[in-house]
């Protein structure tokens, strides 16, 4: 069990380093250094072109650079040894002067907990869409599975299919022109995000996909547990159909939800920067779409490197929760 | 009281019922296709976008590049805004930021998702077909690479592999080219072909063990001929499948990089064929949700019934290609 652990940890490593090389390459070879604001028009003079890119270390060798990114480097100008990645240090913005990547995403404004801060946000909104998910899609799935071919299974399966296919921003035009711009039950833009009630529409929107996929999930698994045998053992010798249903059929059930749960809440991570953007929430996925409008390299980098380790992190926890649920299940394998 | 049903052995069968002619394998699948209500109902509406996105140019009531100054952010005529600007009949679905007609544009970004869909989903489905088919035939070091690759494939979050190749690489040669469509497609296709991979050789990897190719190989059958004619058309039935649910999710992505300002560039060029596409008209439309919300209302129902157009295909193509998947997922 460790010994997969740690091979599954130490697989993370070069994972995040073939992301980070790949994002480094691409965004290296846009035409237009970081300093310009579009490609044809140069910002800065010459000299303070040079000296700049002297103080990023932008006029060293590419794989110096990227060197520098991952493990770190001494400054040239204050021959301080800057450390890299590795130190959790994701560089300077290039838009944003004097603020780090890794300050914007992270550090809360003054005065303010962890969770005010972009990341924060961001996982607020992706925990809630979560939870909205697992306490809704899954009661609904088993409801429909104990209720097959009735009215309410088929209500239940309408809901998943067109869930499942929905596109997620799609749904959020339709419920903010509904919604905000032809019943004005929601204000369109939001400012204030303390207010909880501002936080359904983006939770909704975001968690619906997932809702409706665990919906579907749970009501196949918990159609395909009934007709076990156990199930008739544990009817037969006279168990409360309450029991039967919630210890001895969900128990196994939901064995296949569980392991969607970690690719979910990544997606959900990730998928979100469309959303935010929509309700212009203060989260990650906005920081991201803005710094792609401003073409500000190092924070679309840090942001990319950020997202692939939450994927990775999310799918390696679930495999881990799955041996705990599951004894067939053997890692070593 | 009901008369006793006579024993099935007793009851007269129609020999016709019986001995009916033999269907090839494709003709099963399209018959239990056919039957499938949604699925029809998918095909048509998606033989209407592409017969939209082929006729574009006949079918758009008006120029799809025709500026109407003064004529800015019109409302539909059956739509009653909360702003007082009057809307004028020749605008069906009301004018953009630039005055210019929204129901022409839709239908010209009909192009652009239905090409979006069709073609790079051919171009991976090539590509990874191939590879698949080779590592899962030859395994070994083969093999192997293939599924390190895929590994770092899952691993970078697919949506931002798209964005930030588009942002790096508009102004380059191939970002200019075809407005930014060709770079669109490869990208498309470069993260997309390994799962086309993985499905095929998981494929060849349980094909190749069956009796039948034992026996080709015994009689001194060709590799090559075993992978064509024995082992691809096994494996066809879950690639097309794959291939209905690909098509959506490619139309979503391009819709959703559109929309974020990174997709096809809309074109001032009216010779040119792709003039925009949904996500772009979303992009513009976001501006002036109130005054007329049909700028974004209309490319989002396009979007939403391709598809779901797509979906049900998929789900009846999964059906009637291997019944044993009925009902499940």
């Amino acid at each position: 069990m460790v010994n997969y652990l740690v091979r599954r940890l130490l697989w993370l490593v070069p994972v995040l380093i073939t992301v980070s090389a790949v994002t480094f390459i691409i965004m290296r070879s846009a035409p237009g250094g970081p300093w310009d604001t579009d490609p044809e028009r140069r910002q800065v003079d010459a000299a303070t072109e040079k000296s700049l890119n002297a103080y990023y270390g932008l006029d060293k060798p590419m794989w110096r650079q990227f060197y520098a990114y991952i493990i770190g480097d001494t400054n040239s100008q204050t021959k301080e040894w800057v450390c890299g990645m590795i130190c959790g240090n994701l560089g300077p913005s290039y838009r944003q002067r004097g603020r780090t990547v890794q300050d914007i995403l992270f550090a809360p404004p003054e005065g303010k907990n962890f969770w005010q801060s972009r990341f924060g946000y961001s996982m607020r909104l992706g925990v809630l869409a979560l939870s909205m998910a697992v306490f809704i899609g899954i009661p609904l799935g088993i409801l429909a599975a104990l209720k097959q071919n009735t009215l309410i299974d088929y209500t239940a399966l309408f809901i998943a299919t067109s869930g499942i296919s929905f596109p997620s921003f799609v749904l959020a035009i339709f419920l903010i022109i509904i919604f905000g711009s032809w019943l004005h039950w929601v204000d369109i833009v939001v400012d204030d995000w303390t207010q909880i009630k501002y936080w359904f529409m983006p939770m909704i929107v975001l968690g619906f996909g997932t809702m409706a996929y665990t919906a579907r999930l749970t009501r196949s698994a918990m159609l395909e547990v009934m007709r076990q045998d156990y199930v008739r053992t544990a009817r037969a010798k006279g168990l409360a159909e309450r029991v039967v249903i919630f210890i001895h059929m969900l128990k196994n059930a939901l064995i296949p939800v569980i392991t969607i749960l970690g690719p979910a809440l990544a997606g959900l991570v990730t998928g979100s920067f469309i959303i935010e953007t929509m309700f212009s929430f203060p989260g990650m996925g906005r920081a991201y779409v803005q710094a792609i409008g401003q073409r500000d390299y190092s924070m679309i980098m840090g942001t990319t490197v950020i997202y692939a380790l939450l994927v990775a992190v999310a799918n390696l926890s679930v495999d881990i929760i799955y041996v705990f649920i599951d004894p067939r299940i053997r890692l070593e394998e | 009281m009901a008369t006793p049903q006579a024993p099935a052995s007793n009851r007269v069968v129609d020999l016709n019922d019986i001995f009916r002619p033999s269907k090839s394998l494709g003709q099963e699948a399209w018959s239990r296709l056919i039957r499938n209500k949604a699925s029809v109902l998918g095909m048509f509406i998606i033989a209407f976008f592409i017969f939209l996105a082929v006729f574009a140019s006949v079918i758009a009531p008006k120029d799809p590049l025709e500026l109407n100054a003064g004529k800015r952010y019109l409302p539909p005529p059956f739509y009653k805004g909360t702003t007082n600007i009057k809307s004028e009949p020749e605008f069906l679905l009301g004018t953009d930021s630039l005055g210019r007609d929204v129901l022409s544009r839709v239908i010209y970004g009909a192009r652009v998702s239905m090409v979006v869909g069709f073609l790079p989903t051919l171009i991976i489905l090539l590509v990874g077909t191939t590879v698949g088919m080779i590592s899962g035939y030859l395994g070994g070091w083969a093999d192997n690479l293939l599924m390190r690759l895929t590994d770092v494939v899952y691993a970078f979050p697919d949506l931002l592999f798209f964005i930030i190749v588009m942002v790096a690489l508009r102004d380059s040669f191939i970002g200019q080219f075809m407005n930014g469509l060709v770079l669109l497609f490869a990208a498309l296709a470069i993260v997309n072909w390994v799962g086309v991979a993985r499905l095929i050789r998981g494929q060849v990897l349980s094909i190749k063990q069956k009796e039948f190719i034992e026996a080709a190989r015994c009689i001194g059958v060709k590799n090559s001929r075993i992978m064509l004619r024995h082992i691809l058309p096994n494996s066809l039935g879950p690639l097309i499948v794959w291939a209905a649910f690909s098509i959506p999710g490619l139309i979503i992505t391009e819709a959703i990089l559109g929309y974020l300002g990174v997709g096809l560039r809309p074109s001032t060029n009216s010779a040119d064929f792709f003039i925009t596409s949904w996500g772009a008209l979303m992009l513009d439309g976001q501006t002036a949700i109130n005054s007329q919300p049909f700028l974004l209302l209309a490319p989002a129902v396009c979007v939403a019934l391709v598809v779901l157009a797509f979906t049900f295909l998929g789900d009846g193509l999964r059906d009637a290609l291997d019944p044993r998947m009925r009902g499940t997922q």
